[in-house]
């Protein structure tokens, strides 16, 4: 397992974008210090510029092309985007972008009987130089890599040529849709399950894993902490014991709107793992949309608090409540 | 060196492994009230060495410890007259004030001989001195540790030297979940770590809450109970409420009532108080003096009980500090890793996020250390992009270096409302 790296930032060179799926590019970016081979399941920070703003995303470390100095990204254009990911699609040869070294925080675990990887969309970037790992070592592996229509599929002629029948594609609109408990059912015990894609994808796997009492430590899965059950929209938050009441628009998260209000937040992996950005929920109109990774299922039902940094409300009828309007969600809250 | 530019901690944010700095516009406790008398004490405090002794009137006096001509120590001279002394190497003499009184083989007193002499208060039996700007040193605003000589508590406590940052200690303090691993044979619980706590911050103070309603005492707290109520075998309500003050000064409201009698509700007359006194003097950037102290509102007459919780809770501390120096040596031989910081750390961040701040006024700079990165990363990539676009794309590539300059800015006004998103 990897402790948490202390961030160094340097600078990198494009050396190639091309288009490798719909809405999807691969990104060669060549770092001027070069580090040690970035490992599997790692990804690198980059520094975005955001509406003139800087800002930081975080993108999966394909693998290693050139002399092995060079680090490929794959980045989907998102929609509903704040700008990030359209910011390297606007990336051109030769320009310069600041990176850190590789970091890690889904490390592959060598030595297992069996593995399963199971990608969904652009989630497949965490796992392709898994893969490979798996692969090189002779493992016994099985790469599942679903999508809604093959169009979508990044990488997908390397996978196909690489892991040959330990590929299984799953394509919605080829008739071929993901089976949870099909695919925890052929992790062999002992074995571990690789997870990287988004979150109601995510969900239903862990909640099939807890079904089937398979030992959670063996569910390994990162998350790019920005999908939910719903599309982002607007809604309001307050802070009545501090008189605080902001809209958050839809592409901005409930942690930046409240800063940008004047509330001083904690927080610090600002993904939805750490729980340092909790507040507390006081009441709620609408359906709050859960995208963390720090509280348990029964905590989310229940409903009395949320990480501020990813979760956010959306209307009643969004949400799908009984007799629900559309009036935009509002929350009360209170905060440290 | 100032403890608040190690490199280590230049462009870090708080809550990182690396951040081991303090204010110098503060009150810190160098010592014990009755450890300062007519004798020289020598101490470091906030990487500064300093003198400590008492005039015959009483008076605590706070002098640098490196004499004005050579430097030697003036700890290793001696006390002369009421309230003067001496260097043991040339024989300078100086006033409390640090002025020369006396020089040698001259009839003359040289204008500019004197050594800095510390703000001194003496309070709450710790004498405390201030070693940043003088004509800030504000009296009121020595940590008001009043359980230390009440006629309402009984106790007394000791000192450790510890060589751990002491933002470790504050770390510590700030989160008790520990105790059921550390201290699992004293004052540890199951329920320490199960319960739920609530957090709160000022502009100088955080206060973390805990209630475990309906427990089994652990036998620290089992005993305390009896000392007061002979025979109780029951289960008891328990609080932790630790009320932090900056820059290092951590007082725990801890005790246990006979449950349901009203304790959480402030009908505290079924159970017993104690008050955890803590102050943390950085010695240098990665080694402290942890003063600390136990005081009660149970049976005050029992000087035998005074000594036994002084002695229980000193073993408690021992526990701490072999993890903790075991800790301080596990970031310095993991220079290139960091912590990552948990929803129990929200009290020890909140008490970073404050010093940080303090460390930012003194330095006169308006950026959290969050803001710094936030603005080192982006000062990166405005001349990166304005590299890039000194190049062709049409749209105007000074407008767009503009763009991102007006963002660092931003930045730097408003630390924490950057987007400086993921991860820092
Ligand atoms: C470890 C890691 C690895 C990653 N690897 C890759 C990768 O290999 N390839 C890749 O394409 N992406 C990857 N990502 C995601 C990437 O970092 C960006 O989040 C993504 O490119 C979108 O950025 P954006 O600024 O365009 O859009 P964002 O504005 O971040 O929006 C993306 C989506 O999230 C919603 N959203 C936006 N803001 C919020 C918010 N504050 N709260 C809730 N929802 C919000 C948006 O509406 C939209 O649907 C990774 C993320 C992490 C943490
Ligand atoms: S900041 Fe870590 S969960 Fe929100
Ligand atoms: S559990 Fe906190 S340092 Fe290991
Ligand atoms: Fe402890």
């Amino acid at each position: 397992m990897a402790a948490t790296s202390a961030k160094r930032w340097g600078r990198a060179r494009v050396i190639d974008v091309c288009e490798v799926a719909q809405h999807v590019r691969r990104i060669v970016l060549e770092p001027e210090q070069p580090d040690v081979p970035a490992p599997p399941g790692s990804h690198i920070d980059i520094g975005v510029y955001v509406n003139g703003r800087a800002d930081v995303r975080s993108y999966s470390v394909v693998g290693m092309s050139g002399y092995g100095t060079e680090l490929v990204l794959g980045v989907q254009l998102a929609r509903q985007s704040r700008g990030g990911s359209a910011f390297m699609h606007g990336l051109r040869r030769g320009q310069e972008v600041s990176i850190t070294q590789p970091l890690q925080n889904f490390p592959l675990n060598y030595g297992r009987p069996g593995y399963v990887l199971a990608a969904g969309g652009i989630g497949v970037t965490a796992l392709v130089a898994m893969g490979r790992a798996l692969k090189t070592r002779g493992a016994d592996y099985r790469f599942v890599y679903g999508a809604r229509s093959r169009g979508l599929m990044a990488f997908l002629d390397e996978l196909v040529a690489e892991h040959g029948d330990r590929l299984d594609l799953r394509i919605d609109d080829e008739g071929g849709s993901l089976d949870v408990g099909e695919l925890v059912a052929g992790v062999p015990d002992g074995g571990e399950l690789y997870v990287c894609g988004p979150t109601p994808m995510l969900d239903a796997i862990k909640a099939a894993w807890a079904q089937a009492g398979r030992r959670p430590a063996d569910l390994r899965f990162e998350t790019f902490g920005s999908s939910g059950r719903f599309a982002p929209e607007a809604f309001t938050v307050r802070i009545p014991r501090l008189g605080l009441e902001t809209l958050v628009p839809h592409d901005v998260s409930m942690l930046e709107a409240l800063e940008a209000c004047g509330a001083d937040m904690m927080f610090d992996c600002r993904r939805g793992e750490c729980g340092l950005c909790e507040v507390k929920v006081l009441d709620v109109d609408g359906v709050i949309d859960h995208r963390d990774v720090f509280l348990s299922d029964e905590q989310h039902r229940v409903g009395d608090r949320l990480q501020c940094c990813v979760s956010r409300v959306v209307s009643a009828r969004t949400g799908g409540l009984a007799g629900g309007d559309g009036r935009p969600g509002v929350v009360s809250i209170d905060v440290p | 060196m100032t403890g608040s530019t190690s490199p280590a901690s230049i462009g870090r944010p708080t809550g990182h492994a690396s951040f081991r700095s303090f204010p110098l516009n503060a009150w810190y406790a160098a010592a014990w009230d009755h450890e300062v008398g007519r004798n020289l004490l020598a101490t470091t405090v906030a990487n500064r060495p300093i003198v400590l002794y008492r005039t015959t009137g009483g008076r605590p006096v706070a002098l640098a410890d490196a004499c004005w001509h050579r430097l030697a120590p003036l700890s290793m001279g001696k006390l002369r007259g009421d309230d003067e002394i001496m260097c043991g190497y040339h024989g300078i003499c100086y006033d409390p004030d640090g002025r020369a009184t006396f020089m040698p083989a001259q009839e003359t007193i040289n204008p500019s001989a004197s050594v800095h002499s510390f703000p001194v208060v003496e309070r709450h039996r710790y004498v405390w001195v201030w070693p940043g700007d003088p004509a800030l040193a504000d009296p009121a605003l020595v940590p008001d540790l009043y359980w230390n000589e009440h006629p309402d508590w009984a106790g007394d406590g000791k000192t450790i030297h510890v060589n751990c940052s002491y933002q470790l200690i504050v770390d510590n303090l700030m989160d008790l979940t520990h105790e059921q691993f550390v201290h699992g044979s004293s004052i540890g619980h199951d329920a320490l770590s199960e319960s739920e706590f609530t957090v709160t911050h000022t502009d100088r103070t955080v206060t973390v809450t805990k209630w475990m309603l309906g427990i089994e005492p652990p036998p620290f707290w089992k005993r305390n109970l009896q000392d007061r109520f002979p025979g109780y075998e029951g289960p008891v309500d328990r609080w932790q409420i630790i009320r932090y003050t900056a820059p290092s000064t951590i007082a725990i409201d801890v005790g246990v009532a006979k449950a349901g009698t009203g304790a959480p509700e402030g009908d505290r007359s079924q159970g017993v108080t104690g008050t955890v006194i803590n102050t943390m003097t950085p010695e240098t950037d990665n080694t402290c003096h942890y003063l600390w102290a136990f005081a009660r509102d149970w049976c005050l007459d029992k000087q035998v009980i005074t000594t036994r919780l002084r002695e229980g809770v000193s073993n408690v501390f021992f526990e701490d500090e072999l993890m903790l120096e075991a800790q301080q040596r596990g970031i310095e031989a993991n220079p290139d890793y960091d912590f990552y910081n948990l929803n129990i750390d929200a009290g020890s961040m909140w008490t970073r996020r404050i010093v940080q701040r303090m460390i930012d006024a003194e330095l006169g700079s308006d950026t959290g250390a969050v803001g710094a990165v936030a603005g080192h990363a982006a000062a990166a990539m405005a001349e990166v992009t304005a590299a890039a676009n000194a190049e062709p794309p049409g749209d105007g590539g000074a407008g767009q270096a503009a763009e991102v300059a007006s963002g660092v800015a931003r930045h730097r006004e408003q630390p924490t409302a950057g987007l400086m998103g993921r991860g820092l």
